[in-house]
């Protein structure tokens, strides 16, 4: 499997306060990885490290080539960070915030998408002159993650989509996580509080403590390890 | 009698819309900048006089022809409005909120001192866009100058919705207004769309301007206290909402407008010219007390 895309050694900090010691990691093509640890482990930190929405310091590389360091430019890389808790324009409708997904396309297609997404969600078509603020907070985070694939990525970042969702919305989004992986051979990094949700759609995953990766495996292997799950994984 | 009272009540209505227009087109201004950048552009007054006076120098000066003078003009207020937040604006924008604020007041300072500089005091005069005739539309008499104001004030507010709505960069200039984080992750330069906000209120400030100046004569405090009630527009609009800002400058100037009008019949004879300030400060403070979310706006909700 080819990489497409490698953390070495990132440090990122807010202030004073060093958020990542250091964190490698790697995605492979058609690959999904999940970002598991405790909170203020440094999980959501790592993806804004690659998005470009903290400062880094430590090298990205997309497919080899070093990645941006701002939001507009890593968009343009086609990378898709849904961030944490209902990344959607409440004041948009759920069209102008598909449409707004796929803002760095040129290409004539974004239509054709709009119809090609609401085959994974197919209530967004008919909710589409609906302003996303009046979305359940379920929908809302499908709508984000349905944004995020109107820009056809090369990879998605989701990070903690179950924060605050219904075990049955949950299972849904990881779902057609899973399908867009299968079907697209999408690359997704998943960061998760919810481990087991998480290791069920990813092939490998690696745990953080404090801005270190503490342990890194197959999520066979890491679901398998009884001591992982009881320290890391809490359940 | 009474035909000859409701003419001179309809006319009144007429020129207070055109008033009204001409706040409404400024308080435009002060919303789009306030939806982006979250603050209120105390030099929009200035920015707009100084757009006012290159208008003037162009056509005076120069010997332009005005209907190359006004496009030209608009064209150098856009530049220059972007240009201002790229230069002025953007490296205070990380800070406070109170920073940005005082730097548009030194802002306000500086066109001001340079206008007077450049130009002196002294006023000018800039020729109207319309004709100075009168139609008569039913008894009622109605000066094309107010007729026009009213149609560019309007015109442009419809082209700068149609804008907004149903294109590219209008809905990435929504997006930036609703949660610039997000605008950013899906790939918009939301610091490009700050400027592109700021060279629109200077242009709209440029037409306010020009529109202004031919009645009231250009000097260099032309814009003071139509920035008041266009703020006070805006206000009563709501300081969020672009169609607040035009409803409320409308509103606005048709009030005062009345109350000049009544102030010939009792109860309002207390009226007079010099109140038409205080009572748009008037407005300010009970829409701030009673809605502060102002007519179409809601109130600002702080997540925490």
């Amino acid at each position: 499997m080819r990489t497409l895309l490698e953390l070495d050694r990132v440090e990122a900090r807010y202030g004073p306060v060093q958020a990542l010691h250091g964190v490698s990691l790697t995605v492979g093509e058609g690959e999904v990885v999940a970002v598991l640890g405790a909170n203020g482990a440094g999980k959501t930190t790592t993806l804004r490290a690659i998005s470009g929405t903290v400062s880094r310091s430590g090298t990205i590389e997309l497919e080899g080539k070093p990645l941006p360091r701002s939001p507009e430019a890593v968009a343009r890389a086609r990378i898709a960070h849904v961030p944490e808790g209902r990344g959607t324009f409440v004041d948009l409708t759920v069209e102008e915030n598909l449409r707004l997904g796929a803002y760095v396309r040129r290409d004539r297609e974004v239509k054709a998408d709009l119809a090609r997404v609401a085959t994974y969600f197919p209530w967004l078509a008919e909710r589409r002159r609906q302003r996303a603020g009046t979305l359940s907070g379920g929908e809302q985070q499908m709508l984000a993650l349905a944004r995020a694939l109107m820009g056809r990525p090369r990879l998605l970042l989701l990070d903690e989509p179950s924060l605050g969702l219904a075990p049955l919305v949950v299972r849904e989004l990881f779902r057609v996580v899973r399908e867009l992986n299968e079907q697209e051979g999408l690359a997704v990094l998943v960061v998760e509080q919810d481990a087991r949700a998480a290791l069920s759609v990813s092939s490998r995953a690696y745990v953080l403590e404090v801005g270190r990766v503490a342990l890194a495996g197959t999520s066979a292997e890491l679901r398998g390890n009884e001591s992982v799950r009881r320290s890391y994984l809490g359940y | 009698m009474l035909a000859a009272a409701f003419a001179d009540f309809m006319q009144q209505v007429v020129s207070g819309l055109a008033s009204g227009g001409i706040y409404a087109l400024l308080a435009l201004a002060l919303v789009i900048i306030h939806r982006s950048t979250g603050v209120i552009n105390f030099a929009q007054g200035e920015m707009a006089t100084l757009s006012t006076y290159i208008a003037w120098t162009l056509w005076a000066n120069h010997g332009w022809n005005y209907w190359l003078a006004f496009p030209a003009t608009l064209a150098l207020s856009f530049a220059g409005g972007v240009a201002t937040h790229r230069i002025v604006i953007r490296p205070v924008e990380r800070g406070s909120v109170l920073r940005i604020v005082i730097v548009t007041i030194g802002l306000l300072i500086a066109i001001n001192g340079f206008v007077i500089w450049q130009w002196s005091g002294e006023p000018h005069q800039l020729r109207s866009p319309f004709p100075s005739d009168v139609l008569d539309v039913g008894g009622v008499a109605v000066s094309v100058q107010d007729l026009g104001t009213i149609a560019v004030a309007l015109g442009i507010v419809v082209l700068l919705w149609l804008l907004f709505q149903f294109t590219k960069v209008g809905l990435a200039l929504r997006a930036v207004a609703v949660n610039p984080e997000e605008a950013r992750l899906v790939g918009v330069r939301v610091s490009w769309m700050l400027a592109l906000g700021w060279g629109f209120a200077a242009m709209l400030g440029a037409v306010a301007g020009m529109l202004t100046a031919p009645s009231v004569g250009l000097d260099p405090n032309l814009m003071q206290a139509l920035l008041i009630y266009a703020f006070a527009a805006a206000v009563l609009g709501g300081i969020n909402s672009p169609v607040g800002a035009v409803v409320g400058g409308l509103a606005l100037g048709v009030i005062l407008n009345l109350l000049s009008y009544l102030s010939q019949y009792r109860f309002f004879d207390w009226f007079s010219e010099e109140l038409r300030l205080p009572a748009a400060l008037l407005v300010i403070l009970v829409v701030l007390l009673v809605r502060p979310g102002g007519l179409f706006g809601h109130a600002e909700v702080k997540r925490v």
